[in-house]
């Protein structure tokens, strides 16, 4: 199965980890991950005032960029594209809902682009990667591929924000969601509820106001060691880098905390499906989670 | 109310599509709000104030640089505001004049070395013009 497949500007830097485990791991489940051909950024963010239809066209482009794989043949018949990136997932699919909502708004941002592309058709659906395990894979076929079940490792899923909300781009039910639980359970794993999972890590505040999001990650990272996990699953790089590398923050603020582990859901899967150090790129994450992996399951 | 202090209350309107005259300032939005304690007005005193048009009070007000955008209080509002999208029509009123929030070359170099493009590029969309 060939699947178009938006990668964003962070999976090629520092959340590498997430790609190379991801794309890995799906070729394990007979998925092949095709990377756009001339994607571009998406803005990271939705842009919500209601006149604001010039920061719709990055995400538009790329949306068009899946049509013509189809065209091209690159795809056959797949008008969906899958988004790794928690941040991106939600911008591609507001800004494709909100041009899909009003046919003026497309045909306004079609006249733009005229010169230079093909007009979008609003015909493509953006899916985050979790969906296509659990809908179009099946956790059940994940679960056969298991080749070191992680079965002392106490894992707490951590959603975040945009994964969820606001609720019609939710991938799952938006007050309990299962999804991550589900695909942990697969793997092995001991999944361990938290009461901070779908709460928010503090966002791009990181960048001007470091203080307040090392709070945010010292509350949500102290539910989870309450709740007795060993350790934190994500699938943004915004919040992993809030959670994980703002630790560093954390502990100037709390000198007493004790850091965890962080890691993103695909590098579970790749660790789970025993594909090798080379795709599970640990070095990439800031709280070392060699130490409590070679405690809990090699 | 004289007819000028309606104009922010407008502006919102026609920036975010929500009519704040629904808000029974229920407070849900404030409790929810994962970062209101940093805020010098929580978000149903800002609702309240833009509501009464007293503009100036909310423009200066620093609540809507701290919001996260999290839509924690969009999902809870009995009301169905998306609060996000207010602060988001606020902030947009202050930086279409112009007005950035923060200055990019400020930011220390090491932390920029850090910082991830994710991080770099949502805090530029949410605090430049």
């Amino acid at each position: 199965m060939k699947i178009p497949y938006y990668p964003g500007c962070t999976l090629k830097t520092s959340a590498k980890n997430l790609e190379v485990s991801a794309l890995e791991s799906a070729k394990v489940l007979g998925v092949e991950l095709v990377e756009l051909p001339r994607w571009n950024c998406c803005g990271a963010v939705f842009s919500m005032a209601t006149d604001d239809l010039i920061h719709q066209l990055a995400p538009i482009r790329n949306l068009i960029r899946v049509q013509e794989m189809n065209e091209k043949g690159i795809v056959e018949n797949e008008n969906r594209v899958v988004v790794l990136c928690s941040m991106c997932f939600n911008t591609l699919k507001r800004s494709n809902m909100f041009v899909k909502e009003d046919k003026e708004r497309l045909e306004k941002i079609n006249n733009f682009l005229s010169d230079t592309e093909e007009p979008y058709q609003g015909n493509i659906e953006v899916i985050h990667f979790l969906e296509l395990l659990k809908n179009d894979i099946g956790f059940d076929r994940v679960a056969e591929k298991v080749k070191k079940p992680l079965k002392n490792l106490k894992i707490a899923p951590y959603y975040g924000c945009l994964l969820l909300r606001p609720e019609e781009i939710a991938i799952d039910n938006p007050q309990s969601p299962k999804v991550l639980e589900n695909l942990l359970e697969a793997l092995g794993a001991t999944v361990v509820d938290t009461q901070f999972k779908t709460r928010c890590c503090g966002s791009y505040q990181t960048v001007n106001r470091k203080e307040l999001v090392a709070e945010l990650a010292y509350d949500i990272l102290n539910q989870v060691k309450i709740s007795g996990a060993d350790c934190v699953v994500t699938s943004c790089p915004l919040c992993m880098f809030n959670l994980d590398t703002r630790q560093e923050e954390v502990k100037k603020a709390h000198p007493e905390f004790k850091t965890i582990p962080v890691f993103y859901f695909t590098q579970l899967m790749a660790l789970a499906f025993d594909l090798g150090e080379s795709f599970y790129r640990f070095d990439l994450n800031y709280v070392n989670p060699k130490p409590l992996l070679s405690e809990k399951i090699f | 109310m004289v007819l000028e202090d309606r104009k922010l209350l407008e502006k919102i309107k026609e920036l975010s599509g929500i009519d704040l005259s629904v808000c029974m300032q229920c407070g849900i939005c404030s409790g929810s709000c994962p970062a209101v304690d940093q805020m010098d007005i929580t978000p149903r005193m800002m609702v309240r104030l833009i509501q009464l048009g007293r503009e100036k009070e909310v423009l200066d007000s620093k609540a809507m640089w701290i919001c996260l955008s999290c839509f924690t209080c969009y999902a809870r509002c009995p009301r169905e505001i998306d609060f996000a999208k207010l602060g988001e029509a606020l902030r947009q009123v202050r930086l279409r004049k112009g007005l950035d929030y923060i200055r990019i070359s400020e930011i220390p170099e090491e932390e920029f070395k850090k910082l991830p493009q994710i991080a770099l590029v949502s805090c530029f969309r949410k605090f430049t013009s």
